[in-house]
């Protein structure tokens, strides 16, 4: 019996250029890059050095403080450089790739019928544990603590995001060998939206299936969270990305790492959006190729969707967690006149004091950067309640972790909130505040502090 | 173009510029030419197109019909107290003539300190203070003097909203906290009888009043024990009263630009009215015998301050509730409020100021106990597991 949830709270609205549900294959990059800072919570202690020959699941480097959690590479290759930014502190790690790919293989037979902590353990040293969250603190999970449920949503409603349905194409099966491995750590609870409820997703008998049928963000896991099963304080939930539950049912499988997934090219300035093939770490240019628009004006590649993401640049390596590559424009060489009291058309807004509402839900907007307005307190109210659908006072917790109170943060429910939550509400933010920055810092604080 | 010449004037106001005291204002003026392109360094990518500009210009404009009949009637109060004839045109552009220098001095001010502010913490210019300078001459009696007015402005700019931190930190409304200052500190000037109808001539329009002449405001007659009865003039707005709070007709207006736009709550708004009108129904069948207290409820709510209390005070998203239950009871709170002092107190004739004012100060408390509530929820959860 599947729950349905419906959800009211949220925002939804369209940009311009979707990805088509077309897939082509990058070209392997000359070097992979894998970066710790993907990776939130985990200390890097190198395990290889320049000049190592590694092959793919091949640890690159564990976490510091209990050493268990390893990361690993992408590809089979030598270990090119080390990039450290201030203080020495790691970048990334390059690997120039093999034309040849070599795979480590894990002992896998008999991980079907294994036990929790077997599990966890191949889990741990292939790598594919660092691509876990935990919920509190949206970190890498610490591998000693046994966690309340593993949750996992199986789609996206931020604008340009990769359609997991497509995405998983063909390898439902694995997705569904991953959840059933998972579930012998922990009950599993999978959230896919109305449009996935007749794919080859279903069923899933070793997990909850709950239907999550309202706006963006009704597909981060952290919504799904608050309904089926909030997070309490001293209570621990894993969440998963639906790509790495596929990776796991693969490694299940095969005893191999292979982390080669469809990853959506997105944006008005992408001349033909459409979904490449593509393994993590690769090179962003190579995977976006001459797919951009020409434009006078300066292009923005993001790393992640608009709300969601982060800029990052051609030559950079594509993060860990990556499902789309979004190019917009930057907008930062263009004047607009009087902005304050112009209809501005082609710009989206939920307020009605612009004409969004009268243009349709359809409508594809063209949005570039710009911040549009100075930051300014707190002015409006019930702006971040009227986009976040959870049981939680947005405006106070953040107000609580401006002012740093952390036994307030507790108590208006911290635990259960990662910064992607805010990022509707960072949106609509008439002040223009830095909401998913405060929650990020609010959390890292909170961790350190706990620890 | 406008991009080349701010270009051009820029580095004088930068730091070391030659111009460098004027920067505040400067940035305000730029931002106000063009739209910043700034782009966003975290988090989102893309953002929503509406700001705070955006939203306090579209309260200005929900005020300009009140504002425009305010002046209207201004040259109307004039025209009939002399009982001279006059044409439409005439008695606005007398109101009008009567009126800029109040908005001007407002501006001046209350802009001046703003930007003096600005300039001292190294901020940008805040926006709060274009509604405030609006609303502070439109609800002072026509008979106001400008030294006044400007003495007022000073005292709330600074003392109910910069030494808090400014737009979005203060707790009292400020352009009600400078009628309050008005009020207390100049009460001859601010209600009474003599007040309320412009003096004297402008620009050879308008008339000069006889020595001595007074008017009161419907609300003044009953507090002094008159019965008032219903009036056309109550709707329309043409009788004497605060110069932008008379006519309902355009306060509606307003008020569905901003309900529209969700600016304004309409949980508040709504409230307001319900409680005023409950609590006038409860006096109305009370037995209490003076004429407040028999003024049919509806009258109370077309009276005084009330409609533009409720629409453009009530509803300001800083000083209110900020939790969606505590709407509620704040609007209803401040309607039921509002029609008691006037009843219940002779000596203010008029409650609205009043009753904002109290629940400002307490909208903290109502929304305490709401977040209390989801704080004792979530501990409760916590527990039961």
């Amino acid at each position: 019996m599947k729950r349905i949830y419906k959800l009211k709270k949220g925002l939804d609205f369209a940009l311009e250029g979707k990805a088509e549900p077309v897939l082509t294959e990058a070209p392997a990059s000359a070097v992979y890059g894998v970066r710790p800072p993907d990776f939130p919570g985990i200390v890097p202690r190198l395990a290889v050095k320049a000049g190592d020959k590694v092959k793919a699941g091949d640890t690159l480097f564990v976490d510091k403080r209990t050493e268990r959690v390893a990361v690993v590479s992408p590809v089979s290759g030598a270990v090119k450089d080390i990039v450290r930014g201030e203080r020495r502190k790691i970048l990334a790690i390059e690997i120039e790739a093999d034309a040849e790919q070599e795979y480590r293989t894990f002992d896998v037979a008999g991980i079907a019928g294994a036990a929790s902590e077997e599990v966890v353990r191949l889990l741990r040293e292939s790598g594919l544990f660092a691509l876990f969250r935990q919920r509190p603190y949206d970190v890498v999970p610490a591998p000693e603590n046994k966690p309340k449920a593993v949750f996992i949503s199986a789609f996206s409603k931020m604008p340009l995001a990769a359609d997991f349905t497509f995405v998983a194409e063909g390898r439902e099966d694995d997705f569904k060998a991953g959840v059933r491995l998972l579930a012998r750590v922990a009950p599993v609870h999978v959230g896919i939206s109305p449009r996935q409820v007749n794919t080859a997703l279903l069923p899933i008998p070793e997990a909850s299936v709950s239907i999550f049928d309202g706006p963006n963000p009704s597909g981060n896991v952290g919504v799904q969270i608050s309904h089926v099963a909030p997070v309490n304080k001293g209570e621990t939930v894993w969440t998963v990305a639906p790509e790495v539950v596929c990776f796991i049912g693969e490694f299940a499988r095969t005893g191999r790492v292979r982390l080669r997934r469809r990853v959506a090219v997105a944006g008005s300035r992408v001349a033909s959006p459409r979904y490449v093939s593509a393994t993590m770490g690769a090179r962003v240019a190579d995977i976006i190729g001459d797919n951009l628009k020409p434009a006078d004006t300066h292009t923005r590649i993001i790393d992640g969707n608009p709300l969601v993401g982060s800029p990052t640049q051609p030559e950079a390596y594509i993060s860990a967690q990556a499902t789309e590559l979004c190019a917009i424009p930057e907008g930062d060489d263009r004047h607009e006149l009087f902005g304050w009291i112009m209809p501005r058309l082609g710009d989206f807004s939920a307020s009605r004091s612009y004409f969004s509402w009268l243009l349709g839900k359809k409508r594809r907007y063209d949005l570039d950067c710009r911040v549009k307005g100075g930051e300014r307190h707190m002015i409006m109210s019930g702006e971040y309640d009227r986009v976040l659908p959870m049981d939680i006072y947005g405006e106070y917790l953040i107000k609580a972790i401006i002012t740093g109170d952390i036994d307030r943060q507790e108590a208006l429910g911290i635990y259960e909130v990662a910064p992607e939550d805010f990022a509707v509400a960072e949106f609509v933010c008439s002040s223009k505040l830095e909401l998913q920055r405060i929650v990020r810092e609010g959390l890292d604080v909170l961790m350190k502090e706990n620890a | 173009m406008i991009k080349e010449t701010l270009d051009k004037i820029r580095p004088h106001f930068e730091k070391g510029g030659k111009l460098s005291a004027l920067r505040s204002v400067f940035e305000g003026m730029e931002t106000f030419l063009l739209v910043p392109a700034t782009t966003s360094r975290s988090g989102c990518s893309i953002h929503d197109a509406i700001d705070s500009k955006r939203i306090m210009s579209f309260v200005v404009i929900a005020l300009l019909p009140a504002l425009l009949t305010g002046m209207y009637n201004i040259g109307y109060q004039n025209y009939a107290a002399a009982g001279a004839e006059g044409t439409f045109v005439e008695m606005f552009l007398y109101g009008l003539a009567v009126m800029m220098p109040k908005i001007v001095v407002s501006y001046l001010v209350g802009l001046g300190i703003e930007f003096f502010v600005a300039q001292k913490k190294n901020e940008e210019i805040q926006e709060g203070y274009l509604v405030s300078g609006l609303l502070i001459p439109m609800i002072v009696p026509v008979g106001c003097p400008l030294w006044m007015l400007a003495l007022a402005v000073a005292f709330s700019v600074i003392f109910v909203k910069e030494i808090y931190g400014g737009t979005g930190m203060n707790i009292f409304n400020p352009a009600l906290a400078a009628r309050a200052f008005l009020f207390f500190a100049y009460p001859g000037k601010m209600s009474g009888e003599s007040v309320w109808v412009a003096d004297g001539k402008l620009f050879g329009l308008g008339n000069s009043l006889p020595d001595g002449f007074t008017m009161a405001t419907p609300l003044g007659e009953a507090a002094a024990g008159q019965t008032v009865p219903m009036d056309f003039s109550f709707v329309s707005g043409l009788m004497p009263g605060s110069i932008g709070e008379t006519s309902v007709v355009a306060i509606a207006i307003g008020a569905a630009i901003l309900l529209w736009t969700r600016i304004a709550s309409w949980k508040i708004m709504s409230s307001v009215f319900v409680g005023g009108a409950l609590v006038g129904f409860l006096f109305n069948i009370s037995g209490l015998e003076t004429p407040t207290a028999q003024m049919p409820w509806y009258e109370h709510l077309m009276l005084g301050g009330f409609c533009f209390g409720a629409v453009f005070m009530a509803t300001d998203p800083v000083t209110s509730a900020r939790t969606e239950g505590g709407k509620y009871i704040y609007g209803f709170l401040i309607g039921a409020l509002a029609i008691a002092i006037r009843v219940l107190n002779p000596g203010f004739p008029e409650g609205m100021m009043l009753a904002i004012l109290f629940m400002n100060m307490f909208a903290p408390l109502i929304d305490y106990c709401f977040v209390q509530r989801n704080i004792g929820r979530r501990a409760k959860r916590a527990q039961t597991k």
